[in-house]
């Protein structure tokens, strides 16, 4: 018998039971909750009078819609967006009403719910983790099971502590070697997306694995799990090694003392069998990667930095032919012109994807000693958590950051989807680490370049897309 | 639920691959905490020729002339037809909300998004999934015809078309039971409830720190 890969080991380690149509019972360990997402959910379950089944294990924060601005410190009342306010309001509400744990709009340790519960050992290896949000699968760098869910699913896992799900293919995403200076998770990742398309991960649980992999931090294998959602996989992961440990280790939410080294012990096995069948598997060199800058509205318009935009008359397929031709049209550019000759308006440092502090720390190693360019009209840091931001600021990263010309905020989603006042202006370019490029995403006409953060701190620089390494070459700035 | 079995309707082309749910919904509507009030905002950027607010009379606004679903011979359509990985992008249930506050029973295409997929399910919205082919064809008998309609039979998993064919496509039985009957998913769940309890007691012997509580 072949032996299982990690995700076989998690699936079978959480089915409660198997139903008659093949479908499963799984067993939910951890739920994340923000403020989007979950009032119809809490609404549904109050109107058919249930109550949450394991409050344990739900943890909540705001996030989605929370200003960015200092301000904020005054408190929800103080958002300026009524149905904002609104939002974060009944968040409020529903989790003192069922007694879910919640770090609250100022909470110092507040964030984006895929930074705050890593950071607050709330995600463990092992576990089955889900929130009301596709990037969920960040936390299957920790070798765990997680995955976004809908609204209903979210009340389904407050009433049941369960899914309904049909187990998924197994998929490897292979890469060996060194990563080139100036090369990260982000382009790694974006460099996937390029190769099998946006579509390419559906059905699919990805385990990303080889040699680059286990070199990697923890920082970036959430960086490339966060963004499994945009190759079509819902589950992306990494099985568990020193660094994971390292990383969980001495977390508020963590194990401690005589369970940790039985928690460990568990751990240890979470890890795809040498014999392990994967359905499909797809290998990339390390070396091949050159920092990546997307040119459309879908993740999979992707480029190297030294490449330039593709021709639509040269494609062959209509559909292919007919997206490229709107795409170039939407973002306002010309088939052949050059990646770099793409200038930005606004720069975005941020969102789930790229706020944690290895990402803060390339963008400022890139910023220090420079400043932002005159045509830039606005340049953002938002940490991912009021950790990272505290994290930062005790490293002099903020002080780097104000000197070139760059905001500093409070934690958030922010200009990810602009659903606060962070936001493009109609037809303007943004650099922006942040993970969807989508018609609109970034604010109605908004047209968006999804960079990592060296790349986002070099644009700025420059005021239009540079290869990172020529700055990176000339050393910092002085 | 509302449930699912047959149904007749006017069908709209939706000629895009790759439509995500940032199309379908922009975010700035989802910062209501009700399941309602969507279908106005449906495919708002496409639909509208000004930039929509919540909380605007939608009837008011300017409509954009060459979104098809603008087009006064798909006016009432309940059947939209689409293109591959239908639905990608956020996991907001909002797309399927607003879908069918539009008045959408079901969609046709190559494939889906999964997380969508999944939650079309939960709202009595149809996915079905027909080959590129047979979409490609049902696409030029829609633009072709005026008044296009289709037939779904969801017990015998069909769609037929007035050209007289009957295309077969796959549903989950499960998913296809709920439907069917309008069942809600948590109820049927909560009769495992020994099930999940008996779980419950022998995961949190072997695993004792996940049940740690928070806070
Ligand atoms: S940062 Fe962006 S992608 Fe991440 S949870 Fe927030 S809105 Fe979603």
């Amino acid at each position: 018998m072949a032996g299982k890969t990690l995700y076989d080991k998690l699936w079978d380690m959480h089915e409660v039971k198997r139903r008659d149509d093949g479908s499963s019972l799984i067993y939910i360990d951890r739920h994340i909750l923000h403020e989007v997402t979950s009032p119809q959910a809490f609404e549904g379950l109050r109107l058919a009078g249930r109550k949450p089944w394991r409050i344990s294990a739900n943890i909540a924060t705001p996030d989605h819609n929370v200003p960015t601005t200092p301000d904020r410190k005054a408190g929800v009342g103080s958002i300026a967006d009524e149905v904002s306010r609104l939002q974060v309001q009944t968040l409020d509400e529903n989790c003192d009403h069922f007694g879910i744990f919640e770090l609250k709009m100022n909470d110092p340790r507040q964030g984006i719910v895929h930074v705050i519960s890593p950071e607050q050992g709330a995600t463990l290896p092992g576990m089955t983790v889900v929130c009301g949000d596709s990037h969920t699968s960040t936390h299957g760098a920790f070798g765990a099971l997680a995955h976004g869910i809908g609204t209903s699913e979210v009340e389904h896992v407050l009433a049941t502590q369960c899914l309904i799900a049909k187990k998924m293919k197994n998929m490897l995403v292979r890469i060996e070697g060194q990563l080139a200076p100036g090369v990260s998770a982000k382009d790694v990742v974006l460099a996937i997306i390029g190769h099998i398309g946006t579509a390419g991960g559906t059905g699919y649980a990805v385990e990303f694995g080889g040699s680059t992999i286990r070199e990697m931090s923890m920082e970036g294998r959430m960086t490339l799990c966060n963004m499994a959602i945009e190759a079509g996989a819902r589950v992306g992961m990494v099985a568990v090694d020193d660094t994971t440990l390292r990383y969980v280790r001495g977390r508020p939410f963590a194990p401690s003392g005589e369970q940790w080294q039985q928690a460990v012990d568990q751990w240890r096995d979470l890890v795809s069998d040498p014999d392990a069948h994967f359905d499909m598997v797809i290998g990339l060199d390390a070396a091949d990667i050159l920092p990546q800058v997307t040119w459309g509205t879908s993740p999979e318009m992707v480029l190297p930095v030294d490449a330039s935009l593709p021709d639509p008359d040269a494609e062959r397929d209509p559909v292919r032919r007919d997206s490229i031709q709107r795409a170039l049209q939407y973002m306002g550019l010309s088939a052949g012109q050059a990646i770099t000759d793409i200038r930005v308006d606004r720069v975005f440092i941020g969102s789930c994807t790229n706020s944690r502090i290895e990402d803060l720390r390339a963008a400022a190693e890139v910023a220090r000693g420079r400043k932002v360019a005159a045509t830039v009209r606005q340049a953002l840091v938002v940490p991912g958590s009021g950790l990272v931001k505290a994290e930062a600021e005790a490293e002099g990263l903020d002080q780097i950051f104000r000197e070139a010309g760059f905001e500093w905020r409070e934690p958030g989603c922010s200009m990810c989807l602009a659903m606060n006042a962070d936001r493009l202006g109609n037809g303007e370019h943004s650099a922006s680490t942040s993970n969807r490029n989508f018609e609109g995403r970034q604010g109605a006409g908004g047209r968006t370049h999804l960079v990592s953060p060296a790349m986002a701190a070099a644009a700025a620089v420059a005021g239009h897309f540079v290869d990172v390494r020529e700055l990176l070459n000339k050393g910092a700035q002085a | 639920m509302r449930a699912f079995t047959r149904h007749d309707g006017l069908v709209a082309p939706l000629d895009r691959a790759n439509v995500d749910t940032d199309q379908i919904i922009p975010k700035q509507f989802l910062k209501s905490i009700k399941r309602t009030g969507f279908g106005p905002n449906l495919f708002d950027e496409w639909r509208y020729l000004d930039i929509g607010q919540p909380g605007q009379d939608c009837s008011k606004r300017p409509l954009n002339p060459d979104f098809i679903l603008n087009a006064p011979r798909y006016q009432g359509a309940s059947i939209l037809l689409a293109r591959k990985n239908f639905g990608c992008g956020s996991s907001r249930e909002h797309a399927p909300w607003a879908l069918t506050e539009y008045g959408f029973r079901a969609i046709i295409a190559p494939s889906y998004a999964d997380i969508f997929f999944n939650n079309s399910f939960k709202n009595g919205l149809l996915p079905i999934i027909l080959g590129e082919s047979e979409v490609d064809e049902l696409f030029r008998q829609c633009e072709a015809t005026p008044g296009y309609r289709l037939s779904i039979d969801l017990e015998s998993q069909t769609v037929s078309g007035p050209d007289g064919q009957t295309r077969h496509f796959e549903v989950d039985a499960f998913r296809k039971h709920c439907l069917l009957n309008g069942l809600d998913d948590i109820g049927l769940t909560l009769q495992d409830a020994e099930a999940i309890r008996d779980f419950e007691a022998r995961h949190s012997q072997n695993s004792p720190w996940l049940f740690a509580r928070l806070g």
